[in-house]
């Protein structure tokens, strides 16, 4: 727990409260234990108190991979602070270990001197066992040597609390990570009553299940309290946020907004076509519930219906979307290309995840950008944009869609599986501040070409079916320029070539300058894409706290590439670019802008740290 | 509408007709579809502007090209897919998919099966030539066991789709099967499609002249048609026969002919009045599924409209109505009170 400011004792009781600027915490369990709930249960009891916080959820691909072992460690990290952070930080201040195997995998990330909760209940010779321990770790002096254990049997609390309850044996024992959080309020001195409320709300059908919860969630409090677990609690103050309203958000959740928000935005009805692929699916599954709204969502029979559907849709006249990840987009590459030589208004969302093939299905990854790009048959441009936070899916989203219709093409919205699950305060934008996205549906009889074209977007007339006298045909042969009839002509072919590319280079004249902090000129620039933008920005501003002279830019429009580029890269002696690929922007970048670049790669399923960003800006400065 | 269309009078196929030049080979069974298609929309009157023809890629599917109407020539097997998403967009359309047996049944497979699962409110043709015309000539999923392609100079090994089997089994709600030379005979299957609300499926049997020229020549060439041929009309007795001397009977779940006034292998002498007759809205598909399982070339071939049930809603329809009802209970929102959900908190 860094930056300890002050301690000061309180009269009513003998312990002290310690006040920190921060702290991480790790809940980690079996994959039936529920972790992501629990830490989800945390993360908004800091979120109302007006902590600013990121989360990392960390599970596995399995479902429920055998009890106990090591393969189903499901482990949710939180981090929450006075001030503003960017990332859900490196390693924890606490870890709860519902069972050996989560001790195990989560003590390496877990500071020295930190607190490890651990659920003695779960501490039999079998479990250990499973989790592959030769003796139990929790007798061996020197495996937890130097950390804060607290040892609690959550089991027999849990039972004990509920032994007059309705709920069966394993239902009561359910609810033992509702007593590890209520430890882990009382060791923060929150209050109880947000989540007991956010029980009561997720579980109304349910109310005995509530009540049992609400009574361990107390106990776990109460216990904690009356043992004395510690002499010293910890409180971490509000962060002093810009003011406003806020909710926390987690990415893809904020996508799934920001698409609707698009429709609200433009009046366009919303059409989703999609199949369920991690860590896409929510997006789907929170548009199939916007009925009211109007959206249409189709979950069709496989990734290839999903973006034809969609593709149909856009023909109709509706703001069309598909989602997906990596070995879906693959599938969708056929299609993307009909979209482009028909020239319709379409959004493709890739939650990218650790690849090639099935990959990495739970862990982030930025890899599929070169398929983005340039991952289709034939002269096939596409814009690219990528989401840098989870609130900044919603803007995304919107900006996606207003690319999409202003200038009749599919675009690609990159996102990733550390946005996707991640969360963060987001202060709620006002709706007048919201871009506005017009639609202009063509009606006009009179000299109607399918293929004429705006003179300054290079778009062409969007006419769906159902409008007076305008039927015409599309399609993915080469169309003549004008008529949109098929055509073989070599020089036709040529222009129309030309034409598409031009309209989709065109699209870097009308996007924003990119995020830019820093001095205007210096040794170093960081250059990052995506989800990378709270480790880099963590980094960097490590690195000039130290006095190096280091700025950072960050891309949300990958492609085209801002016309600005040229200019900043110019000013500095290097840049360093960030990538958890093995140097995708860097490969783009150096393709059209000469400069002294330094790639820097990770690719390990997980984000980057502050800390590895600090540390290769001083390795290159050095 | 556009003017041409405003006033009602009576059917003008050249309206549905595009300027482009048709371009299949002289003598393509495809022409006598065309043909017999824009007939059809003439007399049902199709409003060109609510009307959108769809297709994935093969000499069939150029189609859209040809007709006067929204169209769009996609991908290969993708037309089910695409039209789905049309139909759910604006289910006023009249959306019809133009297919062929590699298309619908080979690539596009998935699509084919679900689109029929779905009951989704689209006609779908599919030309069965049995070959692979637009690559030149390779075996498709429909050539016949032992037939010699270019992609089979030894003979298919491969086992063939039976299309109407097939669509039956994915839970079709209207079969039926046409053919390329039976102009009269086709129209008013096309028409029955067309009034079908769900999804409603036509093989129509279409001559390849130049890579499996007289395919079904066997039984559909004029002078044996008559014989080998059933065409099954609801509500009509199973009868057939130049002479209309011939019917089929059932046996428990499968078809088989018999000759009128004649014994049967059983002994039995059948008369027209024994001949049962067709149900095709029968809501169990068994007997329409044993109606395609003739042995073709032996027994006679069954065209016509071999199911048409309209008990089950179209998938369309569903999804509008669901969406109607949930606005109707909660109401639209403003994006104000979307965003503004859930816990908030006001830092001040």
């Amino acid at each position: 727990m860094t930056s300890t400011t002050q301690t000061e004792g309180e009269a009513a009781s003998a312990r002290k409260i310690e006040h920190l600027e921060e702290a991480i915490i790790r809940f980690a369990g079996d994959s039936g234990d529920g972790m992501q709930l629990t830490g989800g249960e945390f993360t908004n009891n800091v979120a109302l108190f007006g902590n600013d916080l990121a989360t990392f959820p960390d599970y596995p691909a399995e479902i429920r991979a055998p009890a106990g072992t090591i393969p189903g460690v499901s482990a949710f990290q939180v981090r929450f602070s006075s001030f503003d952070i960017h990332t859900p930080g490196d390693k924890a201040d606490v870890l709860v270990a519902m069972n050996p195997a989560a001790l195990k995998v989560c003590l390496p990330q877990t500071k020295k001197g930190g607190i490890v909760l651990v659920n003695t209940g779960n501490f039999n010779k079998t479990d250990w066992t499973k989790a592959e321990f030769e003796a139990d770790p929790l007798e061996d002096p020197d495996y937890l040597d130097g950390y804060k254990v607290l040892k609690v049997d959550l089991n027999h609390l849990t039972k004990e609390t509920l032994k007059d309850s309705d709920l069966e044996g394993k239902a009561q024992l359910r609810c033992k990570n509702f007593a590890a959080l209520g430890i882990l309020f009382w060791i923060f001195n929150r209050d109880l009553e947000p989540t007991i409320r956010g029980i009561e709300e997720r579980f109304g059908k349910k109310p005995e299940v509530a009540a049992a919860n609400i009574a361990v969630l107390k106990a776990g409090y109460n216990y904690a309290e009356t043992a004395e677990l510690l002499h010293t609690t910890y409180q971490v103050e509000p962060a002093k946020l810009p003011s406003g309203t806020y909710r926390n958000i987690v990415g893809n959740q904020a996508m799934g907004l920001g698409l609707l928000a698009a429709s609200k935005l433009s009046g366009v009805q919303l059409f989703l076509g999609s199949y369920p692929i991690t860590p896409a699916s929510e997006i789907l599954q929170q548009l199939s519930g916007y009925k009211q709204d109007g959206v249409i969502t189709f979950q069709a029979e496989d990734e290839i219906a999903g973006i034809c559907s969609a593709i149909g849709a856009s023909f109709a006249g509706k703001l069309a979307v598909t989602t997906s990840s990596g070995p879906g987009i693959a599938l969708k590459t056929e299609a993307i290309g009909l979209a482009v030589m028909t020239e319709l208004p379409l959004v493709i969302v890739n939650v990218q995840r650790g690849g090639p093939s099935t990959g990495l299905p739970t862990k982030t990854e930025q890899a599929d950008l070169l398929q983005a790009v340039w991952g289709r048959n034939g002269e096939c441009p596409v814009p690219v944009l990528a989401a840098a936070t989870p609130a900044d899916c919603f803007y995304m989203a919107i900006e996606a869609f207003r690319i999409a219709t202003k200038y009749m093409t599919p675009v690609l919205l990159l996102s990733d599986g550390y946005l996707a699950n991640g969360s963060e305060p987001w202060r709620l934008p006002r709706i007048e501040d919201l871009p506005k996205i017009e639609v202009r549906f063509h009606t006009e009889r009179e000299g109607f070409l399918p293929y004429s074209r705006d003179p300054e977007t290079l778009a062409r007339p969007w006419a769906p079916p159902g409008t007076p006298g305008l039927h015409h045909r599309i399609g993915g042969l080469e169309k003549e320029d004008g008529t949109g009839n098929v055509s073989y002509d070599p020089e036709n072919h040529f222009h129309m070539i030309k034409t598409r590319e031009a309209k989709v280079q065109g699209i870097a004249k009308d996007i924003p300058e990119p995020e830019f902090f820093g001095e205007e000129s210096g040794d170093l620039l960081v250059v990052g894409w995506g989800s990378t933008l709270g480790s880099i920005t963590g980094g960097v501003n490590r690195a000039r706290e130290e006095g190096l002279k280091v700025s950072r830019l960050h891309l949300r429009h990958v492609w085209p590439l801002p016309l600005s580029l040229k200019e900043t890269f110019a000013r500095f002696e290097r840049i360093l670019i960030p990538e958890m690929n093995l140097g995708q922007l860097h490969k783009v970048l150096a393709s059209q802008i000469p400069a002294e670049y330094v790639p820097f790669s990770k690719v390990t399923g997980r984000p980057f740290s502050n800390i590895e960003i600090h540390e290769k800006i001083r390795e290159v400065l050095r | 509408m556009t003017a041409a269309d405003a006033k009602p009078k009576k059917p003008n196929k050249a309206l549905y007709k595009s300027d482009q030049d048709v371009r299949w080979c002289p003598g393509c069974g495809d022409y006598g579809i065309l043909n017999a298609v824009q007939q059809v929309f003439a007399e049902l009157g199709l409003d060109r502007d609510r009307t959108v023809l769809v297709s994935g890629i093969g000499c069939s599917s150029r189609f859209p090209y040809y007709m006067e109407t929204y169209g769009m020539h996609s991908i290969h097997g993708r037309a089910p897919a695409i039209a789905s998403g049309i139909k759910l967009a604006n289910p006023e359309l009249n959306v019809w998919v133009v297919t062929g047996d590699g298309d619908a049944l080979s690539i596009g497979g998935n699509h084919f099966i679900h689109m029929l699962r779905r009951n989704i409110g689209l006609k779908v043709l599919l030309f069965n030539n049995r070959i692979y015309g637009l690559t030149k000539g390779q075996y498709s999923p429909t050539s016949e066991h032992g037939k010699v392609t270019k992609s089979t100079p030894f003979g298919s090994v491969d086992q063939p789709f039976n299309p109407l089997a097939l669509a039956i089994g994915a839970g079709a709600t209207f079969v039926a099967r046409a053919v390329d030379v039976m102009g009269k005979h086709m129209r008013e299957v096309l028409k029955a499609a067309a009034e079908h609300e769900g999804t409603a499926f036509v093989e129509i049997f279409q001559n390849c002249n130049i890579f499996n020229n007289g395919a079904y020549d066997p039984i559909v060439k004029k002078e044996v048609r008559d014989d080998m041929l059933v065409d099954v009309r609801h509500g009509e007795p199973l009868v057939y026969g130049k002479e209309l001397d011939k019917g089929l009977v059932f046996d428990s779940f499968a078809v088989r002919p018999v000759k009128l006034g004649e014994p049967d292998e059983h002994g039995k002498v059948w008369t027209k009045e024994d001949l049962p007759v067709w149900n095709a809205r029968d809501p169990n598909p068994a007997l329409s599924f044993a109606m395609t399982q003739l042995r073709e070339g032996i027994d006679p071939t069954a065209i016509g409209v071999i199911r048409s049930f309209d008990g089950r809603m179209p998938y369309d329809r569903e999804v509008h109505l669901q969406i109607e009802e949930i606005r109707k209970a909660r109401g639209d929102r403003d994006l104000e009170s979307l965003i503004y959900a859930g816990n908030t908190w006001t830092v001040s």
